[in-house]
């Protein structure tokens, strides 16, 4: 008896990672509080500072996405095309566009407020959807949906749908458009060039 | 003459091209398959954005920035009850019935309580807007997009929806002001206001994408699909 009381505390405690960790709609809120914390106190950034905002994003949303299944996601089946130092290059322009996006989306904010629609899954689910709503005094609701997965212990997002736009797949068209042209490496190129040319746009506006 | 006039012979040319479009739209030309007018709606797309740039921004801008919140609320608020008798007809027409008596209770309650639309106290009331226009209703219906069309002014389109928004004109409430000069003066406005809401994500899809027209052609063709699916499309293919 006390062997097997013994038994089930060890299994306890094996299991209990598993239930530590932190469901998937509890860390889309917690972030999205975080962050916006910190944008509704700083001045700089409600005056349009990007690179602050950019540290920030950097700093409190990055670690809980996955670039890798996003780039992937966003380049559809050429991705099989891209040889391992392809991926990662690309993985690495794309997320600077990405948070640049983002990073615009949050300068944008004022008034607005997060709600979060009720969340319901399985424990063993792996891929989840988590569904807020952005409203705004004087404007209709914005849907805005976070997809994640589960990697190992923790939860990541891959995917990120204004109003029923993904912000990832809306490059599909394009990016494949640039592999044709110009093959993985011509992609590469492209979106690091759209890249460059932000940063030197806003290198110009922070002069002034 | 008289067949373009009446109410009856926009439907008839309006069912005409949804007709049309059926039957074209089998062809594919190479390229995008959801694009397949690609050519005609770039130059259309140059010459809005020529529009928007000298036109309709700077207007939505100075709109913008002098109108004080609670009228541009009222704007918006204003436009959004007149426009919830036609959602509701749309999804009473997609067996939406529950979803069309809130509609009609919207509008109820915001014409009388709400004075004339002007302030939203159904969506306070827990009374959700929904977002239906018989573009939806024909997809509901089975009718398939037809293709992806780029017109000035009225900006990103399904041919299936420029079939539908000759019968969305019939069911704007906005066409039956009286005078003339009210109703066309309404339009302006409604023009105006969406424009201007539609400011702040400028800067976002001018950063954000490679090939703008592209972009926005995707990210309509996105959105349509998850109106049509009431936000809850199923998941496409991944395949990669």
């Amino acid at each position: 008896m006390m062997k097997k009381l013994l038994a089930l505390a060890a299994t306890a405690c094996l299991a209990l990672p598993a239930f530590a960790q932190q469901a998937p709609n509890e860390l889309v809120q917690q972030v999205t509080e975080e962050v916006l914390e910190i944008v509704r106190k700083d001045r700089d950034i409600q005056n349009g500072s990007t690179a602050k905002v950019i540290d920030l994003v950097d700093k409190k949303v990055l670690p809980h996405f996955n670039f890798t299944r996003m780039t992937a996601l966003a380049v559809g089946k050429d991705w099989r095309k891209a040889n391992p130092q392809q991926q990662q290059q690309l993985t690495g322009e794309f997320k600077t566009l990405l948070v640049r996006t983002y990073a615009n989306a949050l300068t944008g904010y004022r008034n607005q407020k997060v709600v979060y629609k009720p969340f319901r899954m399985q424990p063993e689910e792996t891929d989840v959807l988590v569904r807020t709503e952005v409203q705004q005094p004087g404007s209709k609701p914005i849907q805005l949906d976070y997809s994640l997965e589960r990697q190992d212990s923790a939860w990541k997002v891959y995917d990120v749908t204004v109003a029923g736009i993904s912000l990832v797949t809306n490059y599909r068209d394009q990016f494949g458009q640039e592999v044709r042209n110009g093959g993985i490496d011509g992609l590469i190129a492209s979106v690091a060039a759209k890249n460059r040319s932000l940063e030197a746009n806003q290198a110009r506006a922070d002069k002034k | 003459m008289m067949l373009s006039r009446s109410p009856i012979g926009r439907v008839c040319r309006a069912l005409l091209a949804a007709g049309l479009l059926l039957a074209g739209g089998g062809a594919v030309a190479e390229g995008n398959p959801r694009d397949p007018y690609e050519g005609f709606n770039r130059n259309m797309f140059a010459v809005n954005e020529a529009v928007d740039k000298y036109v309709a921004k700077p207007v939505a801008h100075a709109y913008d920035n002098a109108a004080p919140l609670p009228v541009k609320s009222a704007v918006g608020n204003f436009f959004g009850n007149a426009g919830d008798l036609w959602i509701g007809v749309n999804g009473a027409l997609q067996g939406k019935f529950a979803d069309a008596g809130i509609d009609f209770g919207r509008l109820l309650i915001n014409s009388t309580v709400g004075i004339f639309g002007l302030f939203d106290v159904a969506s306070e009331m827990g009374l959700e807007r929904h977002d239906e226009d018989f573009g939806q209703t024909l997809a509901v219906w089975g009718v398939g997009d037809g293709g992806y069309v780029f017109l000035p002014v009225l900006g990103p389109r399904t041919l299936r929806d420029t079939a539908a928004w000759g019968v969305d004109y019939l069911g704007d409430p906005v066409r039956y002001f009286e005078p003339t000069g009210v109703r066309n003066g309404a339009g302006v406005v409604r023009l105006v206001d969406v424009r201007a809401s539609l400011l702040p994500s400028d800067k976002i899809v001018e950063e954000a994408a490679l090939d703008k027209y592209a972009y926005i052609r995707d990210a309509y063709l996105q959105s349509r699909r998850n109106k049509v699916f009431d936000g809850r499309p199923p998941r496409s293919d991944d395949d990669y």
